[in-house]
C-alpha cells in the first residue's frame, strides 16, 4: 500500500498544476473577454473587426491546434514560453473567445431604457457604461461565465500534450508505472469533479450576491 | 417670457419611408409652460425626445438657449454636432420619462446623486444634500435609501423627477410621465409637477393625455396631428372654444373615452 500513497501524491502534485492552470486561464479569459466583448460593441469600426476576427479565430479551430502553435510554432518567431505560459495563453484565449460573447450579449440584454436615462442626465459614454451598463450586465454574465470557467477546467488536460505535468498526465504516469488504469482515473474523475464542484458554488455565491439589488433586498 | 429659449425652425423627421415630423416650426418662451396634446403617432414624444438629443433630426434646424443643437460651426460654417457639443447642450435640457428610466442598481438616493458627481463634478456630500432636499420636495424623504424595484410607480416617477431637476436644467421634459401609472397613483405626480410649474421659471415641456392637467398647467397648449400643429393658443381656447375641426373631434373622443371608463 505505501506504493500508492506515492503514486496519490503525484497525482495531487498534478492536481496543484491543474488549479494553477485554471486560476491563471480564467484570469487571462476574463480580461480578454471583456477587451473583446467590449470591443464588439465599440462604436469604431476597426475595434469590432479586431474583436469579430479574433473570437471567430479561437472558437472556430481547436484549442489543441492552439496550444501547439502557441508552443512550437511562436517560438519560430522568436516567441517562446514555458509549457505553464503557453498552456495559460492557450486556455485564456480560446475560453476568452467564448466569454466574449457573453459580455457582448449581456451588455445589449440592458434595455434601451437605461442607454437613454444616461443621455437624458449626461453621462458620457465611458461614464453610462461604467457606472450603468456593465453593473446592470455583470449579473447577467455570471452564470455563462460558470459554465466557462468549468470548461476551462477540463480543457486543462491537453496541456499534458505539451509535456505539462497536471492531473491527467500524472495519472497516465502512474498508469504506466502500475499497469492499473481503474484507480488512478477514478482518482482524477472524483478530483476533476471535486474542483468544477467548487467552481459552480462559488458562482453560484457570486450570482446570489449579484442579484440581490435586483430583487430588492440590500 | 422675454426671448424664446427653444426655436425649432422647419424640422423634418422621419423614421425609415415614415416621416414624423415635417416642416415643423415653433418657439417656447423662456419659463413658458407648453402643453403638446394629440392623437398617438402625432410626434409630440418625438419632438421631446429630439430635444433630448435621443433622436437625430432628419432636416431643419433647433436653438436651444440660443445655440444650434445638431449644428456647430466650424470655420463659419454649420456642421453636424460632435458627441462634444450634444453633451454641452444637454445641460440645458432634463427629461423624465413615461417608464421612469431609473437605475434599478442604485438606491434611490444614488439614483439622484450619480449624474452631479459624475457630470458637474459636484461632491458627494453637497449632492446627497440637494438630493435630500429634493426627495423631501416630492415627498419622498424616508425612501432615500430604498432600491427603486421597493417604489410604486408613482413614487418611482417622483424620484425620476427628482434626479432630472438634481442636474437644474433651464428646460424640463415630460414625457407621458403619468400614462404607465395606476389611476390612483397619478395624483401624487401630478401635484409634484403642478408645484414645480408654480415655483420654479424652469421651462417646461409636457407630453400628455391628461386634458384636466394640460389645462391647469399650461400657459400655452399645441394640438398636434400628423406631425404638424392644427392648432395653438391658450387653454382657454383649446379646450373650451378650439377653433379647428381637429381639435373638436380629438377632444370628444377624450372626453367620451373617459366617461367611459
Amino acid at each position: 500500500m505505501g506504493d500508492w500513497a506515492g503514486y496519490l501524491t503525484l497525482i495531487l502534485a498534478g492536481t496543484w498544476v491543474t488549479i494553477k492552470l485554471t486560476v491563471m486561464g480564467c484570469a487571462v479569459a476574463l480580461v480578454v473577454a471583456f477587451i473583446a466583448g467590449l470591443g464588439r460593441v465599440s462604436r469604431h469600426a476597426t475595434l469590432r473587426w479586431l474583436s469579430t476576427g479574433y473570437i471567430e479565430f479561437f472558437r472556430g479551430t481547436s484549442i489543441f491546434v492552439q496550444l501547439f502553435w502557441i508552443y512550437y510554432v511562436l517560438p519560430l518567431i522568436g516567441v517562446s514560453m514555458t509549457p505553464m505560459q503557453a498552456g495559460v495563453m492557450a486556455l485564456g484565449l480560446n475560453v476568452g473567445a467564448y466569454g466574449a460573447e457573453v459580455v457582448r450579449g449581456a451588455i445589449l440584454a440592458v434595455p434601451r431604457d437605461q442607454y437613454e436615462a444616461c443621455i437624458a442626465t449626461n453621462l458620457t459614454r465611458y461614464q453610462r457604461m461604467r457606472h450603468v451598463i456593465l453593473p446592470q450586465a455583470l449579473p447577467l454574465m455570471l452564470p455563462t461565465f460558470g459554465n466557462n470557467a468549468i470548461e476551462l477546467l477540463k480543457a486543462t488536460s491537453v496541456v499534458s500534450l505539451i509535456s505539462l505535468a497536471d492531473m491527467t498526465f500524472q495519472a497516465q504516469v502512474v498508469r504506466s508505472q502500475t499497469g492499473n488504469t481503474i484507480v488512478p482515473f477514478v482518482t482524477i474523475l472524483i478530483l476533476y469533479f471535486i474542483l468544477s464542484s467548487l467552481i459552480s458554488f462559488g458562482m453560484r455565491y457570486l450570482e446570489r450576491r449579484a442579484s440581490r439589488g435586483a430583487e430588492g433586498v440590500r | 417670457m422675454d426671448a424664446p429659449i427653444i426655436r425649432i425652425n422647419d424640422l423634418s423627421k422621419s423614421f425609415g419611408k415614415l416621416t414624423v415630423l415635417n416642416g415643423l416650426s415653433f418657439d417656447v418662451m423662456k419659463g413658458e409652460k407648453l402643453a403638446l396634446i394629440g392623437p398617438s403617432g402625432s410626434g409630440k414624444t418625438t419632438i421631446l425626445r429630439i430635444l433630448m438629443t435621443l433622436e437625430n433630426i432628419s432636416g431643419g434646424r433647433i436653438e436651444v438657449c440660443g445655440e444650434p443643437l445638431f449644428h456647430m460651426h466650424r470655420n463659419g460654417q454649420d456642421v453636424p454636432a460632435d458627441e462634444a457639443h450634444l453633451h454641452k447642450m444637454r445641460r440645458h435640457i432634463g427629461m423624465v420619462f413615461q417608464h421612469f428610466n431609473l437605475f434599478p442598481h442604485k438606491t434611490v438616493l444614488q439614483n439622484i446623486t450619480l449624474a452631479p458627481t459624475l457630470t458637474k463634478g459636484e461632491k458627494r456630500i453637497d449632492a446627497e444634500k440637494r438630493a435630500r432636499e429634493l426627495l423631501d420636495m416630492v415627498g419622498l424623504a424616508d425612501k432615500a435609501d430604498y432600491m427603486p424595484v421597493q417604489l410604486s410607480g408613482g413614487q418611482k416617477q417622483r424620484v425620476a423627477i427628482a434626479r432630472a431637476l438634481a442636474l437644474s436644467p433651464e428646460i424640463m421634459l415630460f414625457d407621458e410621465v403619468t400614462s404607465a401609472l395606476d389611476p390612483e397613483l397619478v395624483e401624487e405626480v401630478l401635484q409634484v409637477m403642478q408645484r414645480l410649474a408654480v415655483e420654479t421659471d424652469m421651462t417646461m415641456l409636457l407630453v400628455t393625455h391628461e386634458m384636466g392637467f394640460a389645462r391647469e398647467f399650461a400657459d400655452r397648449v399645441l394640438f398636434f396631428d400628423q406631425g404638424r400643429i392644427v392648432e395653438a393658443g391658450p387653454p382657454e381656447q383649446i379646450f373650451q372654444a378650439p377653433q379647428e375641426e381637429r381639435t373638436r373631434t380629438f377632444l370628444r373622443k377624450i372626453i367620451a373615452s373617459r366617461h367611459g371608463m
